[in-house]
């Protein structure tokens, strides 16, 4: 077992939670938290899979994905920002909305044919650098890169640009971003929409490049729940999400290749002997979403990790402030 | 320029017509009439409740009216958004604060500006903010973040927030309410030299000697009607304007029984805290407060008042030094043993601290009885008795809102103070700390607070009273303790302002009478 490529697909494998994580980020962050992040993400991975087998062409198959989450999590961002309903009930039941049709829409998608994967690439220069170059720019998905651009984009979108110095406000004290002519309403649903293609960004890049296919429910295998974990985790911060969701990553594709040798650092290796060493490690994550997911629920701590103030919380213009 | 016409000359900027607003349970303005001359400084006065900041909501395109026109420049206008009262020219400063507390001061100002376009650059704006700041002779930290800065701080910040706006209009709701007396000098200053530029302002406050010092005409309404409009400032007298407002006579003068001191409740010894930027706010303060006294902590906002009071109550740790209540030690103790010892306290900040703004009046004021009976019999809440209770203190302290269940959020200012004094004063209490007990209340309310409390003190209460009002720091207390830079620097029994005013500046009270002695030699 070599070690960089473990890491090297793991950085591939978290290019995953990377996407669903930072669209998770951007709903939070204008106030509306979306369970709905797992449906979100099937419905990418089987669109995406659909359309690449039907065209031929992944490209186009990333694109209708991004917009089929993004347009369903407009269900959502109806029921809790203009009906302001609870934001817990309305992101479950967009959830089980979405995993539904998309177990209903793929359908026999499974051995419905092959398909073009997304290329990969390695970068000339930055290949060549001890340790990160084999890790992240070596054969690498070119979807991956995206992820690495992604990150710092979004990072620098959130607190040195006014679109985001606008979404931080609508998060955090929308009464005080109303007052100033900011449209709370067109801004929250503006992030949930992102955040749903984001989701689905995800999901496509599942099904067309990482673990190429379609294996209805256990294509995203609860990772967009894991996403929703990783947000806490992360203090809905990008760059603190990148981290968590490579490393997630890491762990995913650790799991995978820990079972094969017999022998580990010379010793007997106790995950070839032994598969339940194997699900031990594959069911830390969950684990950890568990974990992360109660102790974040409790508002005060969630207000010392920096929650926007008024997550969950609808806005009701006319309203005394918080 | 515009085209004079007969209907509505062009001097008046603004011109609200027959507005009528309801809210559920209340007719917070009621066929209301208001104009606003250019270059004019107009005042809104009126009881609390009197729906001085709906009308202005309205007029800043946070509420629409139920009915009524509003026309600007002659011009109908039609504000669906606060944006469109912005663009319009008319910009509002706040009752309640309308910051973003984890954002940096230049960040607040920014936000929902057109320009910068796309990358914040903050440090070319940091600039900007501080040099607008330095214009106006307000000193604040443009990076700072906002949760950081007292009250006086933030409120620098909403003025700053709307000169940086340009507006041609500005409304003021209570906008001295926080400021320290040499605050308000400068923001008058400022006022002046904004209206010399042509803006108008709206004006609302209810310390009357401000209004007489500041505005040129006066409204006043009270119960959602106008009472009287227009008045010229130069031809009324205060007592005039308070029976306008309050529909009664208001007597300004304090009846204060001679008390003898009992023991001493709270004793303070070298106590130090930090504040939350973690620098130090309290250095070795040292106190005394007995029965039957109130000792006035007089001192410039941001002096460590707040984390005095804090550290007292045991919502603030002390790094150094003791707090005794009636000889228990409750340093670093939790906040209920101090409410066991009979502390109670008026926070400076109401909606945050001082009550739970989504839960309703009853729920608000029974926070600190709530587990003993009557209200509650072991796990057991008694709903009726709780809604009895609060029902007594609603009538005792004249709180107006539509219902017990309302939740405190939706109350005027003034009111939703009242529900902190029903609950902190009915408990009986043998400490008081009481932090701008006053502040955003109208003449009539003052005036009850004050007996209140001077009929605590009669009581054998020890009362700690911080206020930045000189006039009621001295009219009410036995002693004036003044505090500075988290030092206190001396105290006054005889009411000597001079005194007092240099000790705010950071003199110590050895150095003043050195000072005299040497004077007379
Ligand atoms: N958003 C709201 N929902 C329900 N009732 C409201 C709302 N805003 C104001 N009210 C009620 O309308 C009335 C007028 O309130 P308003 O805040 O205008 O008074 P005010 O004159 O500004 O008083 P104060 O001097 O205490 O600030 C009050 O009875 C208040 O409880
Ligand atoms: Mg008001």
């Amino acid at each position: 077992m070599d070690l960089l490529i473990v890491l090297q697909a793991g950085v591939a494998t978290g290019t995953i939670l990377l996407f669903a994580t930072i669209g998770e980020i951007f709903a939070e962050r204008s106030g509306v938290m979306n369970l709905g992040v797992e449906g979100m993400m099937l419905l990418g991975a089987m669109s995406a899979f659909s359309i690449a087998i039907r065209t031929g062409n992944p490209w186009l198959g990333l694109l209708v994905a991004m917009l089929a989450a993004g347009l369903i999590s407009q269900i959502h961002a109806f029921i809790a920002i203009t009906l302001q309903a609870d934001q817990v009930v309305s992101g479950l039941s967009l959830n089980f909305l979405a995993v539904g049709l998309s177990l209903v829409l793929g359908e026999g998608l499974s051995k419905a044919g092959t398909i073009t994967l997304i290329p990969s690439v390695t970068l000339p220069l930055l290949s060549q650098i001890p340790i990160l170059g084999p890790v992240f720019f070596t054969n690498q998905k070119l979807i991956v890169y995206f992820g690495y651009l992604l990150i710092p984009l979004a990072w620098y979108y959130i607190y040195h640009t006014r679109p985001g110095l606008h979404l931080r406000a609508v998060g955090e004290f929308p009464a005080a971003a109303d007052s100033l002519g900011v449209n709370v309403y067109r801004l929250r649903y503006f992030y949930v929409f992102v955040g749903g293609v984001l989701a689905g960004l995800a999901g496509a890049t599942i099904s067309l490049a990482i673990s190429p296919g379609w294996f209805s429910e256990l294509t995203t295998a609860g990772q967009g729940w894991i996403a929703i974990g990783l947000v806490i985790f992360a203090q809905w911060d990008p760059l603190r999400a990148a981290f968590g969701s490579y490393i997630f990553g890491a762990l995913r594709r650790l799991v995978l290749d820990i079972q094969g040798p017999m022998m580990l650092f010379g010793f007997p290796n106790p995950f070839y002997y032994n598969p339940y060493w194997g699900f031990f490690l594959e069911m830390l994550p969950y684990a950890f979403t568990i974990i992360v997911l109660v102790i974040g629920s409790r508002e005060a701590i969630r207000k010392r990790l920096g929650a926007p103030t008024a997550l969950g919380i609808p806005y009701i213009r006319g309203e005394r402030g918080l | 320029m515009a085209q004079p016409d007969a209907t509505h000359p062009p001097e008046n900027v603004v011109q609200m017509r027959k507005i009528v607003k309801r809210f559920p349970g209340v007719l917070a303005n009621d066929h209301v009439d208001f104009e606003l001359r250019r270059g004019e400084i107009h005042a809104l006065l009126g009881e609390n409740g009197a729906g001085k900041s709906t009308l202005m909501n309205i007029l800043a395109g946070l509420y629409r009216p139920d009915s009524g026109s509003i026309l600007v420049e002659g011009r109908p206008v039609n504000f669906a958004t606060p944006r469109d009262a912005i663009r319009a020219g008319i910009g509002m400063i706040h009752q309640h604060f309308m910051l973003v507390p984890s954002q940096t001061v230049t960040e607040n100002i920014l936000l929902g500006l057109e320009e910068p376009r796309f990358r914040l650059q903050l440090a070319r704006y940091d600039q900007r903010v501080a040099e607008l700041g330095e214009r106006f002779g307000m000193k604040v930290d443009p990076r700072a973040r906002v949760w950081q800065l007292s009250v006086g701080e933030q409120q620098r910040v909403e003025i700053l927030k709307m000169l940086y706006r340009g507006a041609e209009i500005l409304i003021m709701d209570e906008p001295t309410a926080v400021l320290a007396p040499t605050e308000v000098e400068e923001l008058f200053s400022i006022l002046r030299a904004m209206t010399r530029e042509g803006k108008s302002i709206i004006f609302i406050s209810h310390k009357l000697h401000e209004v007489m010092a500041i505005s040129d005409r006066i409204t006043v309404l009270r119960r959602g009607r106008v009472t009287a409009s227009n008045l010229n400032t130069h031809e009324v007298t205060r007592a005039e304007l308070a029976r306008l407002m309050v529909g009664r006579e208001v007597i300004f003068s304090l009846d204060k029984k001679p008390v003898t001191p009992g023991e001493v409740v709270l004793k303070v010894e070298d106590l130090w805290a930090e504040n939350d930027k973690g620098l130090p706010a309290l250095r070795g303060v040292n106190l005394t407060v007995r029965q039957g006294e109130i000792v006035g902590l007089a001192g410039v906002a941001g002096n460590g008042q707040r984390e005095l009071a804090e550290v007292i109550t045991g919502l603030r740790k002390a790094t150094r030094g003791r707090v005794f209540v009636s000889g228990e030690d409750i340093t670093n103790r939790p906040v209920r043993q101090g409410i066991r010892r009979g502390v109670s306290h008026i926070p400076e900040d109401r909606t945050h601290v001082g009550s739970a703004p989504n839960l309703s009046v009853t729920d608000n004021v029974i926070m600190k009885n709530y587990n003993q009976p009557p209200i509650s019999r072991g796990w057991i809440l008694n709903a009726v008795a709780a809604n009895g209770y609060a029902e007594r203190l609603k009538k005792e302290y004249d709180i107006i809102v539509p219902t017990l269940q309302t939740p405190v959020r939706m109350l005027s200012g003034g009111n939703l103070q009242r529900v902190i004094l029903a609950r902190e004063i009915s408990s009986q209490p043998t400490l008081m700390i009481a932090m701008q007990p006053t502040r955003g209340l109208d003449v009539g309310a003052i005036e009850g607070v004050h007996r209140l409390l001077l009929a605590q003190r009669e009581n054998g209460a020890a009362i700690l009273l911080i206020s930045e009002e000189l006039e009621e720091l001295i009219d009410l207390s036995d002693r004036v303790v003044v505090i500075y830079e988290g030092k206190i620097m001396g105290e006054v029994s005889d009411g000597n302002v001079e005194e007092i005013g240099m000790m705010m500046t950071g003199i110590p009270q050895d150095a003043i009478r050195a000072g005299e002695a040497d004077h007379d030699r």
